[in-house]
């Protein structure tokens, strides 16, 4: 190995550390926000509703107009297509949407998706009506379809918000080991303190249109 | 090849406004039920005369001056008012100029390219512009592809804008624009397509068509006719197909910017009255 390549290889692998790296972002009137995860890591962020959580994680997955700089394992959003990035990004919006009649036709492979992980008895849920699920079916189903992509950064809005306390356990701990074992970096949207302080390692709060730290 | 030496019938001013008596009638019969269609019918009825009596004097002035510029003038004031049409009956529009730029360049397609190559390779009078064929073939063009191009950019932007949710979270996971809409762009170029698929369909059976019509009763014969009818009904199907294609692609480029965001802001609502 030469002198270049052993000074890449050191620069690669600080930077590999921060999985998520924000710098700058703006959107909107929101002030300018700058913040890291690290790998296998997971960001805590609360905030009063309207105060433009939501609005964060929709200008990191590059879905609204936004300014600013966002890089996952030091790779610039702008050297992705939209598609791209967004397929490296899984945002998992608050609010499920299907829009084919059958729930394995969200999938693009269904090999990495076991049920029974999820919480479904059945096994061939994967072949239901989405019309016949209920809410907190489709919620986890949705949770599913996105780490089947095996996303770097999960951005989750109000993940369990449906689930009963059962289930919210679970889809805590499917986040936790995916974390931990793909090395992602995870923002988890909440309004639920106590879960906060279960799922996260970092915290940061939206208050009057900019990112603070957080203290109690 | 005229079958008829008779002269043919002219219409004088007192059978017209027999016609017009007719329409009065229904005028005052919708209006005493409430239809409240009255005065539209009859403010467009006043409108069809008198632009019909105007366009009829302008031909006797083009066919005698008899020059290419000033077919090319008409044409061009024809597509820029087909143009407008088209983006004045949409409910949901891009906003800006740019609705009448893709409302005037798809039926630049449509009409103005398909009718030069009819009049060019199909047609071949002596002078490929002589306003006799010219005018009628432009004319008809425009007015049956202004509606299927009106139709799929309607069903198009307001398919776009009932589905938006559905068609972001699809970018959410990362599909292309182009997939995420497939579907309603296959939905909107099928609404503009199906009146001229249904009129083929019909022709000569159900309904004789106007142009066919009109020659018929100038004294040509029906199989004259026949034939100037069935080139007119191809070259509109082929206006109709690719000036939608090209709306409805001209369209969704607009509401989808260089990150492939959905901009469902560049559309905007207006009341149709």
């Amino acid at each position: 190995m030469n002198l270049r390549e052993f000074s890449c290889a050191c620069y690669n692998s600080i930077l590999f550390f921060f999985v998520l790296q924000v710098r700058e972002l703006r959107f909107l009137d929101w002030n300018s926000m700058s913040f890291t995860v690290d790998s296998g890591q997971c960001l805590g962020l609360s905030g009063q509703s309207g105060s433009g959580k939501t609005l964060l994680l929709r200008a990191i997955a590059d879905l609204d107009l936004n300014h600013g700089e966002v890089s996952i394992r030091d790779k610039k959003r702008s050297s992705f297509s939209g598609p791209n990035w967004r397929k490296k990004i899984g945002y998992l919006p608050a609010e499920s949407k299907w829009w084919h009649s059958l729930v394995g036709q969200h999938f693009d492979n269904t090999e990495n998706f076991s049920p029974e992980d999820f919480g479904f008895s059945n096994a061939s849920i994967i072949e239901s009506e989405v019309d016949k699920l209920s809410s907190g079916e489709k919620q986890r189903l949705a949770l599913a379809r996105l780490l089947s992509g095996l996303p770097e950064v999960l951005l989750l809005d109000e993940p369990t918000a449906n689930l009963d306390p059962h289930n919210t356990n679970l889809v805590e701990g499917l986040v936790n080991d995916y974390r931990n074992k793909h090395g992602a970096a995870v923002i988890w949207v909440a309004h639920n303190e106590s879960q906060l302080v279960r799922v996260s390692q970092t915290r940061l709060l939206m208050k009057n249109k900019s990112l603070l730290s957080y203290e109690n | 090849m005229k079958i008829n030496s008779e002269e043919i019938i002219t219409l004088s001013n007192d059978r017209i406004i027999l016609a017009g008596l007719l329409i009065l009638v229904l005028g005052f019969f919708t209006w005493r039920s409430d239809l409240d269609v009255a005065k539209p019918l009859l403010v467009s009825s006043l409108r069809m005369v008198i632009q019909l009596f105007l366009i009829g004097l302008i031909l006797v002035y083009i066919f005698s001056i008899n020059h290419p510029l000033l077919v090319l003038l008409i044409g061009l004031i024809m597509l820029l008012v087909a143009g407008r049409e088209v983006s004045a009956r949409q409910k949901y529009s891009i906003k800006g100029l740019w609705s009448y730029g893709i409302g005037t360049c798809s039926m630049f397609v449509s009409s103005f390219a398909v009718s030069i190559f009819g009049l060019l390779a199909i047609i071949r009078a002596e002078n490929w512009w002589d306003p006799r064929y010219a005018i009628p073939v432009l004319g008809m063009l425009l007015g049956n592809t202004m509606t299927a191009v009106a139709l799929s950019i309607d069903r198009f932007t307001a398919n776009v804008w009932n589905d938006r949710e559905m068609i972001e979270a699809r970018l959410i996971i990362g599909e292309t624009s182009r997939v995420a809409i497939k579907d309603i762009v296959r939905d909107s170029l099928r609404s503009g397509l199906m009146p001229v698929i249904n009129s083929m369909a019909i022709a000569g059976i159900v309904s004789l068509p106007g142009m066919m019509t009109g020659q018929i009763l100038a004294g040509n014969s029906p199989n004259d006719a026949v034939r100037y009818q069935i080139v007119i009904w191809l070259l509109i199907a082929v206006g109709c197909g690719f000036g939608s294609m090209i709306a409805v692609k001209m369209v969704s480029t607009k509401l989808f910017d260089d990150r492939e965001r959905l901009r469902i802001d560049r559309i905007s609502l207006k009341s149709l009255n």
